[in-house]
């Protein structure tokens, strides 16, 4: 202790003022009036509430809110839209807007790590503070900017890893942090999912020098890597949906999507129907039978006192029976009695007897008693298939054939017992042995526009438009189907407990994601892929109430232009030294060719997977889209020119007109950062004339406000 | 029968422990009597036919396992490739071509690909997607084995009765025959074994899948011959590497350019062939550049000879046969309103062919309007109006293809209706006129709703009623480059109409309206008034009784001219096959796992079926051998990059695992995976050319592995191992081909779910539809 103190206390810090001063201004240009416009800004009403996409990125913004003692009654509904003065605006947009601004410095610290100059960093670093659509894009409560912020983190700390001396376990930390910001950053949109196999792309080349390198023990290395960057990125989007179900415990909007027992188990909603009913179905058992078909809108076998007209338009005979079709609506008419074929009876036996897979039952329709018939007529919509109907008897020599057979396609156990809820059921007719079948179209105004129920063979009709469950389920007491309509306005009740698991759940809300489809509509905003690298169009986020004061996605068109340059320049230089290499001229040293490897890999290959996959979508896309790959060209830009510098310019002339030109360039960004910062920050506003001075471009809309 | 299989097999696989390696040394040295021998391969395989022939009269008197085997073992000595690869011919042929007539009734697709044939036969225009050299050959050889093109190939399930159709069948069957063989050929050069090549020839020759495929008049038999005939002679000619510009190297060069052709001829699936030669291509160019040892001057030497052989040579051909195509169909037909008005004109009996009509457009006229965008519809109307939700609810006004009396528009001033009397007044640049629908009475209108689909746009629709609307019908017509005053000529002048009330101009957007529009093409007012062919029209039938007919001569087009338009044509329809909702749509993951067949002919319990499904037993081992290649090549690459010293043995080995495995591993994706990215239909067969290539990786994958028995197991035990493993495979997928013949060659009776079935207790599948 003592000889502790003889020393002088001293702390040594290095502080690298250039980046602190970068960070500052970044700070500035993301933070300053965040909270201006006071109003719901484009996007923003998709996000709260779409559900169509990993669930970190939800939670970060709830976070938010919930920091600044939001409350959650703000109804998104409408562009424009003011938040009342509860909501802090502020706090909702805090986040996205940080991560924006500390983009900044982690540029200028990747660079470093690709090995290049202070100054190059300090380049890229400047490009993307001035870059204005990712100042637009952070300011407010969208995603892009967290994206971008993780993947950049993942590949900073990946590389830090990578340069690091292998002697220490510290640097270890490093590749975790790698991995959990990869997890991280695909939990909060899909699309970080391109760069972080990008990044297991870069680790694995890695991984394979390593193999080859003989004189290392290998094993544990590789080991730590893909625990880093394999396991611990699957359990921790894993993790994401745990939080994501267990805060998300209450019903909503998106319920109908997802399957019964799934609803089942949120409270509210369906679970405050359905909990209390009895679990097995039996003999006099009332029910709704819900489609399983895996449409958006929901629909219940349905079935109503009108008959099916004689004739149809197109001049085909129908039966002339009762309707049954689907209906999408809760309904009394939904709901059906099963009946054992050799019995009258319409209640519950004590004890009830179950009904299993392979029994032949009868289904008995509860408000009108009709029983749900099969027969070899011509569907309404689809004649190749067979009418469905609730029989009626006109004495025309037309049997009843009104037998079903219960087949339980999810069943573990042969003679399993009909489930409510759980149970995936086909109804096969016995007599022709077609499967009940929702087909899908909309019968025309005699059927009032309900959809169409048919009875198709099984070979001809698959997946799950042939499935039924039970939703809604009691047990029937009363003699007479006609008292029974008294019962079938209460609630039922008996309590039976089922909680479906974590992992089914999981499943089945990851499935849901990656399959519903979302429509496919042009937006008036909406572009393709290839108007990104020229920016052809632009998107208007938000326009004054009253005046011309408008916020825009454009980018910075001079630094739009230096990034595709620099993206063009880098593949003619790869492609000139590899031939060259080829035939035998090495033109660097192999240090500096790894290098300019490296920045290739990361930068073009981060370009390339950013954008590439987007050819290939059938998606509705924005300009926002681009940014994650814009960034990488942001990257690359200053690390080329360094690049050119050192080592292709000899002479010191040329130097010297490299560095006129690059600060020209800089002035350039700057000057328009300047120009384009009126729809940047949404003020002051704007005349005419001005408005027209700044569409440079015939594609871009700049709205005008005409009065 | 089995038996003497086995005993076969037996012997060439003693053979092969015992002459492996002096094959392998020999194969250096002779490839050229070789390949000379089999290189002029059409006039050679009616040889093999001829002898398989007489060689399996042969087999049959041969009564006694023993003495067969001594004479193959004789055999095998004289020239060892030929006993196999004859055997392969013969079993190829007899399964194909076995029971090739039936059933006597239009299957599945062949409504479409014979119907064109019969059009090649009676030179009748048609469109289709695909281009037209299949088509071509389907319709030659039905012409040569005297099909006179008058059956009308209306729907599956009509009886062919006195009609020749086995021409067209047996010639598919032929180029179907040649995959087994070509796979033999192909594994021979790749893996330098005779029974990696036999394992696959075998499978392939067993499937039923590729059975069924070749019996009918389809394009995929002759699609994956070309693609099949382009690996070989790629592979055949790396083999040349060591002899640059030789007389040999330059005739692989120039078949593999040729195969191509035929391959991108028949199927634009042909392009994945291609890529893979191009790929190919690529890496041995690159090879060559890394070789220090040849001068730039001989490397330009090697680039220029690939361009020619591979791209321009091609490219001539395909060029040609569409040349071909336009010459041989000179007569009007089905597919005329899908090309220009200038196309039209080619055509005889159509109604711009020698064309006569009023030569200026003038007011009162009945007309047809058609955009210029390429393969670009009429402006068109009908009885049915713009669903809720989509602008106001008023008629819809679409562009449609096909030529309709809903096409018809009359002509009218601005303000009045009534046709005066006299010679009418021409229209002129500049003048305001009104566009009124035949049919329905409604005019040409537009407003500021935004429209279906492109929703920068404003909609189109009908207004008003016999001719009165209001001012939103008023259009302002423009000949495009021309000045005020001019008049509009019929046929040649592009003309824009520009709506009066809010200045969009009339445009055609390309896109397909969902179902509530038929499935025809948006026709939108654009805001934006750039001149595109988007917006630019011509008038195309003019009819008006008061002034004289003159017959016009339209522009002729260029040939290069028609070939574009035709492409764009077949693009534009390739992608318009969506599928449909309450279509059942097959998944490209269902196809390697078998999931689901096709069916080629007949439903029920009394019609004669026909089902389109791969042997079981084979596609599940394609599939099985598909990640035991890649655990394989993970093994041996990660053992040589950590350099553990490997006997030789080892060394070839994954050489030909890595190299021959490596290209058909990259042959199967490229013709697999892309299939994830298309938007349109799929169908099952769409994965056969895929499967070529997984089973010949099958191939190579079974092949090393029995080869490495001696990992595990001491020298005699490995080699019966081996000779056990080889034993269990034939004899496996020989049975399940006798299991499930009955898809491919027919099967009446109940279906697979019933006992008493032929096929019951084989549906494994729940999905399964036989």
């Amino acid at each position: 202790m003592s000889a502790m103190l003889q020393l002088p206390l001293v702390v040594t810090a290095q502080v690298d003022l250039v980046l602190v001063l970068v960070s500052l201004l970044a700070l500035w240009t993301r933070l300053s009036r965040l909270s201006y416009p006071n109003a719901v800004v484009f996007d923003e009403r998709v996000f709260f509430i779409d559900d169509n996409g990993p669930p970190l990125d939800h939670m970060i913004l709830a976070l938010g809110a919930y920091l600044g003692g939001f409350d959650g009654n703000f109804v998104w509904n409408r562009i424009g839209a003011e938040y009342p003065s509860s909501v802090s605006v502020w706090s909702l947009r805090v986040l996205p807007a940080l991560c924006g601004a500390l983009c900044v410095p982690l540029v200028y610290l990747l660079t470093l790590e690709l090995r290049f100059s202070h100054l190059s960093a300090l380049g890229a670093a400047v490009l993307l503070l001035l870059g204005e659509t990712l100042i637009v894009q952070s300011r407010f409560m969208l995603l892009e900017s967290v994206l971008i912020f993780l993947v950049l983190l993942a590949f900073f700390s990946y590389l830090r890893f990578h340069n690091a001396p292998t002697s220490s376990w510290f640097h270890y930390v490093w590749l975790l942090l790698s991995g959990v910001s990869c997890a991280a950053a695909v939990g909060v949109k899909y699309m970080g999912l391109f760069s972080y196999l990008l990044l297991l792309g870069v680790a694995f080349l890695h991984a394979w020098n390593l193999i080859g390198d003989q004189s290392l023990n290998v094993c544990v290395q590789c080991v730590c890597r893909v625990v880093c960057l394999l396991v611990v990125p699957v359990l921790l989007y894993v993790f994401w949906f745990y939080l994501h179900l267990s805060l998300l415990n209450r019903s909503g909007p998106h319920d109908q999507l997802m399957s019964s027992a799934f609803q089942a188990s949120l409270q509210g909603g369906l679970s405050r129907i359905t909990q209390g009913q009895p679990l097995e179905v039996a003999y006099g058992s009332q029910v709704t039978l819900r489609s399983s078909a895996s449409q958006l809108i929901p629909c219940w076998l349905h079935s109503h006192k009108e008959n099916y007209p004689v004739r149809y338009e197109n001049g085909r005979g129908s039966s002339h029976q009762q309707q049954v079709t689907c209906y999408p609506f809760k309904d009394v008419n939904n709901w059906w009695i099963i009946k054992h074929p050799g019995r009258q009876e319409l209640v519950v036996d004590t004890p009830p007897r179950p009904v299993r897979h392979g029994d032949v039952i009868q289904l008995v329709h509860a408000m009108t008693s009709r029983f749900l018939n099969s027969h070899d007529v011509a569907a309404p919509m689809s004649p190749h298939a067979q009418e469905v109907s609730g029989y009626v008897d006109f004495n025309v020599s037309m049997l009843a054939q009104n037998l079903w057979k219960v087949d339980i396609s999810n069943r573990k156990v042969e003679s399993e017992v009909w489930k409510t809820i759980l149970s995936e059921v086909r109804l096969v007719h016995v007599n022709t042995s077609a499967v009940l079948k929702l087909s899908g179209v909309s019968l025309p105004d005699w059927g009032f526009r309900q959809l169409e129920v048919v009875a198709e063979k099984l070979f001809k009709a698959h997946g799950s438009s042939l499935g039924w469950n039970v939703e809604e389920h009691r047990y029937g007491t009363s003699q007479e189907p006609k008292d029974g309509e008294a019962e079938l306005h209460f609630p039922t009740h008996i309590d039976v407990d089922r909680k479906i698991s974590f992992w089914a759940k999981f499943l089945e809300l990851q499935w849901k994601m990656l399959t519903v489809k979302q429509e496919e509509s042009e937006h008036k905003y909406s572009s393709a892929p290839l108007e990104w690298i020229t920016m052809e169009t632009n998107i208007a986020y938000w326009l004054h109430a009253t005046t011309n004061a408008q916020i825009h996605l454009i980018g910075n068109p001079v630094s739009w232009g230096v990034a595709n340059l620099s993206l063009l320049a880098y593949q003619l230089l790869a492609a000139v030294y590899m031939l060259r290499r080829r035939r035998g001229f090495k033109d660097l040293p192999d240090a500096v060719w790894d290098q300019f490897v490296c920045l290739g890999c990361v930068c073009v290959g981060g370009w390339s997977v950013n954008f590439v996959p987007f050819l290939l979508m059938e998606k509705t896309l924005f300009l926002y889209h681009y940014l994650p790959a814009l960034c990488y060209l942001y990257l690359l830009s200053p690390a080329l020119l360094e690049h050119t510098h050192t080592h292709l310019l000899s002479s010191v002339t040329h130097r010297r007109a490299l560095c006129v030109c690059v600060s020209s360039v800089l002035l350039s960004v700057f000057l328009s950062y300047r120009t384009f910062c009126l729809l940047t920050y949404g003020s002051p506003e704007l005349s005419a004339n001005q408005l027209r001075e700044l569409r440079w471009r015939d594609t871009w809309d700049i709205l005008d406000r005409r009065h | 029968m089995f038996s003497f299989l086995m005993a076969k097999e037996e012997c060439i696989s003693q053979r092969n422990k015992t002459e492996h390696s002096s094959i392998l040394r020999n194969r250096k040295n002779i490839p050229t009597s070789l390949k000379t021998s089999q290189a002029p391969f059409t006039s050679v395989s009616k040889d093999k036919i001829s002898q398989t022939a007489g060689h399996s009269s042969e087999d049959d008197n041969q009564s006694s396992n023993g003495s067969s085997a001594q004479l193959f073992t004789r055999r095998h000595g004289e020239s060892p490739v030929k006993v196999l690869l004859l055997l392969v011919v013969g079993l190829s042929f007899s399964t194909r071509l076995y029971k090739i007539t039936e059933p006597p009734h239009v299957c599945w697709d062949e409504t479409h690909f014979g119907k064109m044939g019969s059009y090649y036969i009676n030179r009748t225009f048609f469109f289709d997607v695909h281009p037209p050299l299949g088509k071509m050959l389907i319709g030659l050889a039905g012409y040569m084995t005297g099909y006179d093109g008058t059956f009308p190939f209306i729907k599956p399930g009509d009886k062919y009765e006195q009609h020749n159709y086995w021409g067209m069948r047996g010639f598919c069957a032929v180029l179907g025959s040649f995959l087994p063989i070509f796979a033999y050929l192909i594994l021979l050069e790749l893996s330098q074994s005779h029974t990696a090549a036999f394992i696959s020839a075998i499978l392939l020759i067993f499937d039923t899948g590729c059975i069924t495929i070749s019996q009918y008049i389809l394009l995929d038999p002759i699609l994956m011959f070309f693609i099949m005939a382009a690996v070989l002679s790629m592979v055949k000619f790396n083999q040349q590497r060591y002899r640059p510009f030789t007389a040999s190297w330059w005739f692989w060069l120039v078949l593999t350019g040729v195969n191509l052709a035929g391959a991108f001829g028949v199927k634009f699936v042909g392009l994945f062939v291609i890529l893979l030669v191009g790929l190919n291509t690529i890496w041995d160019l690159w090879r060559l550049l890394g070789d220090l040892s040849l001068s730039l001057v001989d490397v330009a030497k090697h680039f220029l000879a690939r361009v020619v052989g591979l791209i321009l040579l091609p490219l001539f051909l395909y060029v040609t046969i569409f040349a071909v195509h336009f010459v041989v169909l000179n007569k009007s037909g089905p597919g005329d309103g899908f090309f220009s008005s200038a196309f039209q004109s080619r055509l005889m009996g159509n109604n711009l062919y020698n064309a006569s009509m009023p030569e200026y457009l003038a007011y009162g006229s009945t007309i047809t309007v058609k955009n210029l965008r390429i393969a670009g519809g009429y402006l068109h109307s009908h009885w049915h109006l713009y669903p809720e939700g989509v602008g106001s609810r008023q008629q819809q006004v679409t562009a449609y293809s096909h030529k309709d009396y809903n096409n018809l528009w009359l002509v009218h001033r601005q303000d009045d209706n009534n046709s005066q009397s006299g010679s009418p007044d021409l229209v002129r640049h500049g003048d305001i006129i009104r566009l009124e629908h035949k049919e329905t009475t409604r005019n040409l209108h537009s407003h500021l709703h935004e429209a279906p689909l492109t929703k920068k746009h404003f909609q189109v629709t009908g207004y008003g009623i016999n001719g009165t609307g209001d001012t939103n019908d008023l259009w302002q017509l423009e000949v495009c480059g021309g000045r005020k005053g001019d008049l509009v000529k019929v046929l040649r002048s592009k003309v824009r109409f520009l709506h009066r009330a809010t200045g969009c101009v009339l445009y055609s957007s390309g896109k397909t309206l969902p179902k509530w529009g038929w499935e025809q093409v948006e026709v939108t007012c654009s805001p934006y008034l750039k001149e595109t062919p988007s917006s630019q029209w011509n008038i195309e039938d003019h009819i008006n009784p008061k002034l004289p007919n003159i017959s016009l001569s339209v522009l002729k087009p260029h040939f290069l001219e028609i070939l574009l338009e035709s492409h764009i044509v077949m693009i534009r329809g390739n992608s318009g096959l969506k599928p449909k909702d309450n279509e059942m749509n097959s998944k490209p993951w269902h196809w390697p796992i078998n999931y689901q067949g096709l069916r080629f002919s007949g439903v029920n319990e009394t019609e004669y079926r026909v089902y389109l499904l791969g042997n079981p037993v084979v596609w599940w081992l394609n599939l099985a051998s598909l990640g035991l290649y890649l655990i394989m090549v993970a093994v041996a690459s990660i053992t040589i990059q950590r350099g553990f010293s490997l006997g030789p043995k080892r060394i070839e080995q994954s050489q030909v695992l890595m190299r021959g495995g490596g290209l058909l591993l990259l042959g199967w994706l490229l013709h697999y995976a892309p299939f994830y990215t298309m938007g349109r239909v799929l169908y099952y067969h769409h994965y056969f050319p895929a499967m070529l290539f997984s089973s010949m990786l099958t191939g190579i994958t079974v092949d090393i592995l029995l080869n490495s028995a001696d990992l595990l197991l001491q020298p005699p035990y490995s080699d019966w191992m081996q000779r056990v493993g080889q034993m269990v495979l034939l004899l496996s997928v020989l049975y399940s081909f006798y299991l499930f013949h009955p898809l491919s060659y027919g099967m009446t009776g109940p279906l697979a779910h019933e006992p008493g079935s032929t096929m019951a207790g084989l549906k494994w599948m729940d999905s399964w539809e036989f």
